[in-house]
């Protein structure tokens, strides 16, 4: 499901321009993400895919079919949609609400309840809470309620708008990791707008950034954007520390490592100690043991190596297999010479590209 | 439907005139309605302002509203007699509930956020009362107010059946006599006091009422306020 | 003897015409109940819908919630063209005053719902009239509801009046009374009646409200 803008444009009577001739390809079975401040018109082209919002020119395409020449209520109940605060039917059952679209189209409510259950348990609910009403939840339940009710027609396109928006950090990142589980499961077209540049990051696989009046700012993948912002919008979109953010998207497996040795480990006077080889602690000269402050796998980013780097008390992060036993160091100064590299070799093919392009 | 009788310049003057009528249903009324608030609306404010008797005041409201004028109006003359403090009696019972349950209603709805403030800065619990409370729930007892006023309008009407003068009079000794014009006369000058009285009050609303103060969607509530009947 | 016996002898007296005033008072107070019900919730969606409905109606309304229940009692007959003693009357007064009511229940109880709820439903593909009623409607019941109530008990006291023009209900126990020299009795039986019937009613609504809005419940905890 490729969902295509053409010069897409919507103005409002009062003159105010929405959008501003929008040419941009969805891709099919991925996850793309509109970011951008209030105002530009992320959320009116989202509401323009299912017809909530019609374009005054331009068209929007979904597998070359324009979306003007269906029905809206038809179209709407082939496109999965989350909004913010969930917009739960606060009148039914968690259950009923997750069973609303295959009802509207005609699936038998017995059936339709069956499957509910199950898209409950999917999105990591228990099926017992379907049989209590929305405002029994937690935010964060409401919330995977919203996204098992836009799943259960299984709607080949998702639209999310702002959907992790309304609820506290923890949750949201929770909600965040279920996203992209689900995701790797299903292989939706997934369409999500939100104003936070990190949730883009960390969700998108292509984001789009958009500027004040409707302008596409940008398209690219997250780690281009931070990379190589096309324009000082997305430079300053992006943030100050977008250096530091890049790093997310380098793996920590090619990583030089110093091994831990069995007789004992001492780095900068502070010894490692380990526990039938998982590390405990770091302790000092006077025999204090202080925190390791954490660890890391071969599968983590960069970004979390340079982090438990920083916040080590010996300045160096601890390398563990999948046992949890350390098998290794790797110190700041390593982190340093690393992105260093990586900085000049991507510097070097961008100066390449952009003179070819 | 005759206008004659309203119509014709005879009917407005001497002591059986409209005017002189009018002006007798306005006192009653506006005794009534001062004995009434002189009791409710202190009650109401303490009430609302200690949250002591607010079932009292809720109970109350709905108990109003289930009473039929007329039976209470008949109930406490069969009691006390005929004559004028009976009647002035009557209405006041009746006016009472809106006005305690609209005043509870305004003051203990005011935002607790406020109050804390206002007892954060050092005001005394009837400083807080009367300075804070009672301006921010204005819009809310006058609301009750009004339906008070109303109510007591509606049955001092009545009261003409059993006795006093005021605009009853046209229209129970024009079904006396069967006399239609003469009541329309009575029932259109009813209708436009009601009317005209409840609009001078709705502009005393917008007039007294604290411009910080944001007039809540329809500061006459139909729902949430006591409905007396007319 | 006591006033307790003399209630019991007024009863047993006129047990027959308690009884059928008792029907008459809740047919003149529910018939118009029912009918402006009806009515108020087109036009309660109207209120809510077209802005340039909204100001004249609720005027409208409200100025005629403002005129003494009997002066509209007895400008009918020349407005209808009926008696003064058809208790056609009755009804069309109460139903204006019960439909200025739940007119404006109903629009508030549209205008509260959540609106993020709605542009869901209607992502999620329902077509309006089907949404109407599948969402809008149950969400404002609440409001419309407890709106329901204040008419129901409104007019069940409101119909008394109507024995002040000779038109039956427990209000000409009132008037009975009256002429029989304010004798008590009568004036307590229908009065303790009035109140009982209204307070039932509004029982009856409250359970019925229970039961079609199970989940206002919850929420409210």
């Amino acid at each position: 499901m490729v969902i295509r803008f053409e010069s897409t444009t919507k103005q409002y009577p009062d003159g105010t321009v929405a959008v501003d001739a929008l040419d941009l390809t969805v891709p099919s079975g991925a996850i793309t993400v509109f970011v951008g401040p209030s105002g530009c018109g992320k959320t009116t082209s989202l509401r323009m895919i299912n017809r909530m919002i019609d374009p005054t020119s331009g068209r929007v395409l979904i597998d070359d079919v324009d979306v003007a020449s269906e029905r809206p209520a038809r179209l709407r109940r082939r496109i999965g949609y989350v909004i913010q605060h969930a917009g739960l039917f606060p009148h039914r059952t968690v259950v009923d609400n997750v069973a609303t679209v295959p009802v509207l189209s005609g699936t038998p409510r017995k059936e339709a309840r069956t499957r509910a259950y199950e898209l409950l348990e999917r999105v990591g609910l228990t099926a017992a809470m379907g049989d209590r009403y929305p405002a029994q939840l937690s935010g964060g339940q409401q919330q995977r309620v919203g996204v098992a009710r836009a799943l259960a027609a299984d709607p080949p396109v998702l639209l999310m708008d702002e959907p992790f928006s309304a609820v506290d950090p923890v949750v949201r990142h929770d909600l965040q990791a279920e996203l992209l589980r689900l995701q790797g499961e299903l292989g939706k077209t997934i369409v999500l707008v939100t104003h936070d540049i990190d949730e883009a990051i960390v969700l998108g696989d292509h984001v789009a950034v958009f500027a004040e009046g409707g302008r596409l700012a940008q398209f690219a993948p997250p780690e281009e954007l931070l990379a190589s912002p096309a324009d000082a919008f997305v430079a300053g979109f992006v943030g100050r520390d977008r250096g530091y953010r890049g790093l997310s998207f380098a793996t920590a497996a090619d990583l030089p490592v110093e091994p831990v040795t069995a007789e004992g480990t001492v780095v900068e006077g502070l010894a490692l100690v380990l526990d039938d080889g998982r590390p405990t602690g770091w302790r000092d000269p006077d025999g204090r043991l202080l925190p390791t402050e954490g660890t890391h796998t071969a599968d983590d980013s960069l970004r979390v190596v340079a982090d438990l780097a920083l916040l080590s008390p010996a300045g160096a992060a601890i390398r563990v297999d999948a046992a949890g036993r350390a098998v290794g160091l790797v110190r700041q100064t390593t982190v340093a010479d690393v992105v260093r590299q990586r900085q000049r070799s991507r510097l070097a093919v961008g100066a390449v590209g952009g003179s070819a392009g | 439907m005759s206008l004659d009788y309203l119509l014709d310049a005879a009917h407005w003057s001497g002591p059986d005139g409209f005017p002189h009528q009018i002006l007798e249903h306005l006192r009653y009324t506006g005794l009534a309605l001062l004995i009434a608030m002189v009791i409710a609306l202190p009650l109401g404010v303490l009430i609302g302002h200690t949250g002591r008797g607010a079932g009292l005041a809720i109970n109350l409201g709905n108990a109003g509203r289930a009473l039929p004028t007329l039976g209470v109006l008949m109930l406490i003359l069969a009691v006390t007699g005929v004559g004028l403090k009976p009647v002035i009696g009557a209405l006041v019972v009746l006016a009472i509930p809106p006005l305690l349950t609209a005043t509870y209603a305004g003051v203990s709805s005011v935002d607790r956020g406020v109050v804390d403030a206002a007892r954060g800065v050092g005001l005394r619990e009837p400083q807080i009362a009367l300075g804070v409370e009672v301006p921010l729930a204005l819009p809310v007892i006058l609301g009750g107010v009004r339906s008070a006023t109303l109510q007591v309008i509606s049955t001092a009407t009545i009261a003409a059946y059993v006795a006093q003068d005021g605009l009853g009079r046209y229209l129970f000794d024009g079904l006396a006599v069967r006399d239609y014009p003469r009541i329309v006369a009575g029932a259109v000058v009813l209708a436009v006091l009601a009317v005209v009285v409840d609009a001078l009050l709705a502009l005393l609303q917008r007039v007294v009422v604290s411009p910080g103060v944001r007039p809540r969607a329809g500061s006459r509530r139909r729902t949430a306020l006591p409905q007396p009947e007319r | 003897m006591t006033l307790w016996h003399q209630v019991l002898d007024y009863l047993s007296v006129n047990g027959e015409d308690v009884r059928s005033a008792v029907l008459q008072h809740l047919y003149l107070a529910l018939v118009p109940v029912v009918v402006a019900f009806v009515l108020s919730l087109p036009l309660g969606w109207a209120v809510v819908s077209y802005g340039w409905v909204r100001h004249p109606l609720l005027t409208l309304t409200s100025v005629v919630y403002t005129i003494p229940s009997l002066a509209l009692l007895l400008l009918l007959p020349g407005l209808l063209g009926t008696s003064i003693l058809d208790p056609f009357n009755v009804l069309v007064a109460l139903t204006v005053y019960s439909l200025a009511l739940l007119v404006r229940s109903t629009a508030d109880g549209l205008a509260a719902i959540d609106a993020s709820v709605v542009q869901a439903a209607t992502a999620m593909g329902y077509r309006p009239l089907r949404r109407w009623f599948a969402v809008d409607l149950p969400l404002s019941l609440p409001v419309v509801l407890a709106g329901l109530r204040v008419a129901v008990v409104s007019n069940v006291s409101m119909v008394s009046i109507a024995a002040l023009v000779g038109i039956g209900g427990l209000g000409q126990l009132f008037t009975r009374g009256f002429q029989l020299g304010f004798y008590m009795p009568p004036i307590l039986i229908g009065l303790v009646l009035s109140v009982a019937i209204a307070l039932v009613l509004d029982a009856l609504v409250v359970i019925a409200q229970r039961f079609v809005t199970p989940w206002a419940r919850v929420a409210a905890r």
